[in-house]
């Protein structure tokens, strides 16, 4: 191995370059400006493949300073492997400090889930997204979907709702539900559960969505309106937990995950595992719910 | 001069291929050929203009190759006119050209004004919606965001076009060609447009489903007073369905007039080959 002796670091400070981080910078200014729009950015080589988390990190590492306080979570979990590896990395490469609550950090980097407790304006969550066009479903070429957003020519996605509708008798997108950004751009919330949808909407912090295999940032700045898409008759709902409490801490208002424990006896538990920490040891930490309409 | 057209067409030109001077002269049924000679350009439809009237129903008839489903399809704005102008009255009172409009009023025109079937169900149809959601479509492009009021309007539609409702939520691919055809008819007329645009809705059906389907388009012609443009090869379909004719070849209008005067009585030696051979 060639031994560096020019430089002292062996990598640039927060892995990229400085002029790709200040690329990516534009580009989410850019993608600030243009609520829901879905910008292109380089997208550059990450120590993991593209798809895994490299979207999140371009942001996270473009974003990061040593008086950074990081947390990163996965699918509501500081403990499962791929955030562990990302949060190491981030922080072999930015020196900044690290931690699981939620409310301490001021960059959150996540996967399928927006926290429960309400984030600040002193708060960024970045979000790993693995398609960023909510349009691909229904149009196969991107020339076509980026005509489509051009146009807000979105009858497609709206009889893909009404289709979901008539088969299932109810709006079920499953995760990732299509959202109306600033009553301009149907984006796509990234695979959240309907649960979290309502909370994009007027929020305090701000939010980034960076799909790093299809090379694209969108954002939802702070205080802006996101209305999910749901028809006058037909209302967008969130998942129902009824009858069912936290067995950890007997919750039973916030997005549960069901498990198994070593008998195959079936139990529910908080999905958001630093919310399910704080709702055991107490104070419960400020929550926005959302009421399905009747 | 009369004002009261719905649609005018004014030197409507399509031509594939290099657009050189002269290139309309030297194509057309004079000389035999659509191709030109010097640069090998298709002229697909050559300086056509004509008026359409409210509740009228011009038909098209030409051999394949004559530009008549080109024609339509710039009208519908599927195909890019080469040059001409195509006024609407629900359009800014037809003052203004329509290939001049922005793509958004471009396709609220479409959306809003105007209704296309086409020859194969497959172009006019999207197969992984149902029925139902294929008219939805069609009503959610005019911002009509109640399922109810789409549910009604859909059995209303497939009512009328005699496709059984309680299919109402398949796929139009397990229907047969004339149901799937009248699906199609039932989305182009979801919006109530004005204009209907019939590109050989017809080909392709067994004897007796086409009369059905000829039947129903006659019927919604009456019950609502749709102007309609029919393009069809087949005589059988302009003599039943059609006021007034242009007979196309090679891009031009060579002859034009009410339907039963140029079928009895054909002037251009075309039209007299095509009659003639009517079986």
């Amino acid at each position: 191995m060639i031994e560096n002796k020019k430089y002292k670091d062996s990598f640039n400070y927060a892995y990229i370059d400085e002029f790709t981080k200040k690329e990516i910078r534009r580009k989410t200014l850019k993608a600030v400006c243009i609520p829901g729009y879905q910008v292109p950015y380089s997208s550059p080589e990450m120590p993991i493949s593209r798809g895994w988390g490299t979207g999140g990190l371009h942001l996270t590492l473009s974003l990061v300073g040593p008086n950074d306080v990081l947390k990163v979570i996965d699918q509501g979990s500081d403990a499962s492997v791929n955030a562990c590896n990302l949060r190491l990395f981030v922080q072999e490469m930015a020196k900044c400090a690290l931690t699981f609550n939620t409310g301490e950090a001021t960059i959150i980097q996540s996967r399928h889930r927006v926290p429960e407790e309400i984030m600040t304006e002193k708060q960024i969550l970045v979000l790993q997204v693995p398609q960023p066009e909510p349009l691909r479903g229904v149009e196969r070429h991107e020339a076509k979907t980026r005509m489509m957003h051009a146009e807000a020519d979105y009858a497609k996605i709206w009889v893909t709702l009404y289709e979901a509708y008539v088969r299932s008798g109810a709006l079920r997108s499953g995760a990732g539900h299509p959202i109306m950004v600033n009553g301009r751009y149907v984006a796509t919330p990234s695979p959240i559960p309907s649960w979290d949808v309502p909370n994009l909407s007027m929020a305090r912090c701000l939010y980034l969505f960076g799909a790093g295999r299809e090379k694209r940032i969108h954002c939802i700045p702070p205080f802006t309106r996101v209305e999910p898409l749901e028809f006058e008759d037909i209302r967008f709902k969130v998942e129902e937990f009824v009858d069912i409490k936290c067995s950890a801490s007997g919750e039973d208002k916030a997005f549960m995950d069901q498990i198994y424990d070593d008998d195959f006896n079936k139990s529910w538990v908080i999905n958001d595992s630093n919310f399910l920490d704080k709702v055991r040891q107490g104070p419960r930490p400020p929550q926005k719910l959302f009421t399905n309409p009747e | 001069m009369d004002n009261n057209w719905l649609l005018r067409v004014q030197n409507l030109t399509k031509i594939y291929g290099q657009a050189t001077p002269g290139v309309l002269e030297r194509t057309g049924p004079l000389a035999n050929t659509n191709i030109d000679p010097k640069t090998g350009a298709v002229v697909a439809v050559s300086n056509i203009s004509f008026d359409l009237y409210p509740g009228e129903v011009l038909g098209i008839v030409g051999e394949s190759g004559s530009g008549k489903s080109t024609l339509v399809q710039m009208l519908y704005f599927d195909q890019e006119a080469t040059s001409g102008e195509v006024n609407f009255k629900p359009v800014e009172d037809g003052k203004i050209n329509l290939f001049d409009l922005s793509n958004q009023k471009k396709r609220y025109t479409r959306n809003h004004l105007m209704g296309m079937v086409y020859q194969n169900p497959r172009d006019g149809l999207n197969f992984r919606f149902s029925s139902g959601g294929n008219i939805a479509e069609k009503l959610l492009m005019a911002n009509v965001f109640h399922v109810g009021k789409i549910r009604i309007r859909g059995t209303d539609l497939l009512t009328k076009t005699e496709v059984p409702v309680k299919r109402m939520d398949e796929s139009p691919a397990r229907f047969s060609g004339g149901m799937q055809q009248r699906v199609q008819i039932a989305k182009a007329i979801a919006n109530n447009p004005p204009l209907l645009l019939l590109d050989e809705v017809t080909s392709g059906l067994d004897v007796s489903v086409q009369a059905k389907v000829l039947d129903l388009i006659r019927g919604l012609q009456q019950d609502l007073g749709i102007s309609m443009i029919v393009v069809s090869h087949d005589l059988g379909v302009i003599r039943m369905l059609t006021d007034r004719t242009m007979v196309l070849k090679h891009g031009h209008i060579v002859e034009q007039g009410l339907t039963d005067q140029i079928l009895q009585d054909p002037q251009h030696g075309y039209t007299q080959l095509l009659v003639s051979s009517l079986l």
